[in-house]
């Protein structure tokens, strides 16, 4: 399986912040180290803000995407 | 009283030198100072007065300093009125991400009207990325340059004499909005226009300024009007004048010592606040900054509930955050920076905030995230 591919994908679209970050924290412990989850948000804070998370807390930034039309972010859980 | 206001930086409590003024101003200086009677020659005299008091606070001459209606007003002028005097040159404005949504707006303006922008990035501190900033200012048809000389969001001091220096070299004038830091700090050389704003340092409300420095292409973006030499229309608002020049004055005389007091306590603030509320992020240069802004964002928690707790228990803060805003979109600044937009806050000091004050926001805020925290599970 590719490497990038998400081991899951968290639906925030219409979430306003902090929702999806809190939702990306709450989850991303669970997944396997090395595994990429995929959180989709419409928010406009989002794009700021789950970088900035990954930074903060030491884990990947894959980088934005475009899931149906919506913006996603994939973060690889490092540790 | 337990709690504080702590948003200066939005507009610090009226002087006691500008109440003073203001009062005093209102029996005698409410004439139109353009008319040839008795009343308005003393209106002259002291709006004459206003003005000589505030040149010699910035440094300037007399006749290169006017008044506008608002820092937001004197910014627009700055903007549009710098841009139009150079339309021979070129058409393309030059400006850091983080300047104030004011200057932002007058961009929007020029290029909705066929101008261009160049935005420079900042750092993750807030400074603006020099190199990039010389490219800018060097690429051909440049007319203006707008660089803030202090963060108002984060208090990242803006490195202007070198942003100047490739100015000067590339033959751009540089338009620098001075608003947070007049009155606190020195003012910064090497520029052709700057901005400031009388509320930013205890006058009142609606007085803008507006220098342009001699020898600066500089055309009117308004109908003609020969008020404050043609460069801002309307009648000027004396008595709030008289109160900024007042306070202005007073301010300068206190403000070595204010920048010391207040800058200790920014430091202790962020020294506290890293310390006992987990998952935060303090944003801005540690020691290159205003003395009076402290900025930081709380992971996981919504800014609006934030402020609104914190106003529950009397402290008045402002924030960057998306829900805090009327285009719920979050802070261009901390955007700019790349840093935490949510759960952000912005304490700004002033003459009037005491260390007992900063001590209670202090023992209230970890409770107060804590509890927020809590609400969403984390």
């Amino acid at each position: 399986m590719n490497p990038d591919t998400p081991v899951d994908v968290l639906d925030c679209l219409g979430q306003r912040c902090p929702l999806p970050v809190i939702a990306l924290a709450k989850r991303l412990p669970s997944a396997p180290v090395g595994a990429v989850v995929r959180v989709l948000a419409d928010d406009p804070a989002a794009a700021v803000d789950i970088p900035a998370w990954c930074r903060m807390r030491a884990q990947q930034y894959v980088g934005a995407v475009s899931v149906d039309g919506s913006p996603a972010f994939d973060v690889r859980r490092l540790s | 009283m337990r709690g504080a206001y702590f948003d200066a930086a939005t507009a610090a409590p009226l002087h006691p030198a500008a109440r003073e003024a203001l009062l005093g101003a209102l029996d005698d200086g409410w004439a139109d100072p353009g008319k040839l009677y008795t009343q308005a020659r003393r209106a002259r005299m002291l709006l004459d007065a206003a003005r000589a008091t505030i040149a010699q606070v910035l440094g300037v001459r007399p006749d290169e300093l006017s008044f506008t209606s608002s820092g937001s007003t004197a910014a627009h002028a700055a903007v549009l009125g710098g841009l139009a005097g150079r339309r021979r040159a070129g058409a393309t404005l030059v400006r850091s991400a983080i300047e104030h949504s004011a200057v932002l707006h007058a961009g929007e303006r020029h290029a909705r009207d066929g101008g261009a922008e160049a935005e420079v990035p900042v750092d993750l501190l807030g400074r603006v990325d020099l190199d990039a900033w010389t490219r800018a200012v060097t690429a051909p048809g440049v007319a203006l340059a707008a660089l803030i000389s202090a963060s108002h969001e984060v208090g990242t001091v803006q490195p202007v004499a070198a942003a100047a220096a490739a100015c000067r070299s590339a033959g751009v004038p540089l338009y620098v909005d001075a608003a947070q830091s007049l009155g606190r700090t020195p003012v910064p050389e090497g520029w052709s226009l700057l901005t400031g704003s009388a509320r930013k340092w205890g006058g009142p409300p609606g007085v803008g300024l507006l220098v342009v420095r001699k020898g600066t292409r500089w055309v009117s973006p308004y109908p003609a009007d020969d008020r404050e030499s043609g460069r801002f229309p309307g009648a000027p608002d004396l008595p709030a004048i008289l109160a900024a020049a007042a306070s202005l004055h007073a301010v300068h005389q206190t403000a070595a010592q204010e920048t010391k007091r207040l800058s200790a306590l920014v430091d202790h603030v962020r020294a506290t606040v890293a310390a006992t509320v987990p998952d935060v992020e303090i944003v801005g240069d540690p020691a290159d900054r205003l003395p009076h802004i402290v900025t930081f964002s709380c992971l996981y928690v919504d800014g609006e509930a934030l402020l609104t707790a914190l106003d529950r228990r009397g402290f008045a803060v402002s924030s960057g955050s998306a829900c805090t805003s009327s285009t719920l979109r979050p802070s261009h600044v901390l955007a700019a920076m790349g840093v935490l937009t949510h759960g952000n806050i912005r304490l700004s000091l002033h003459r009037d905030t005491t260390a007992d004050q900063v001590e209670r926001f202090l023992a209230e805020l970890p409770g107060i995230v804590a509890s927020l925290r809590a609400e969403v599970g984390m």
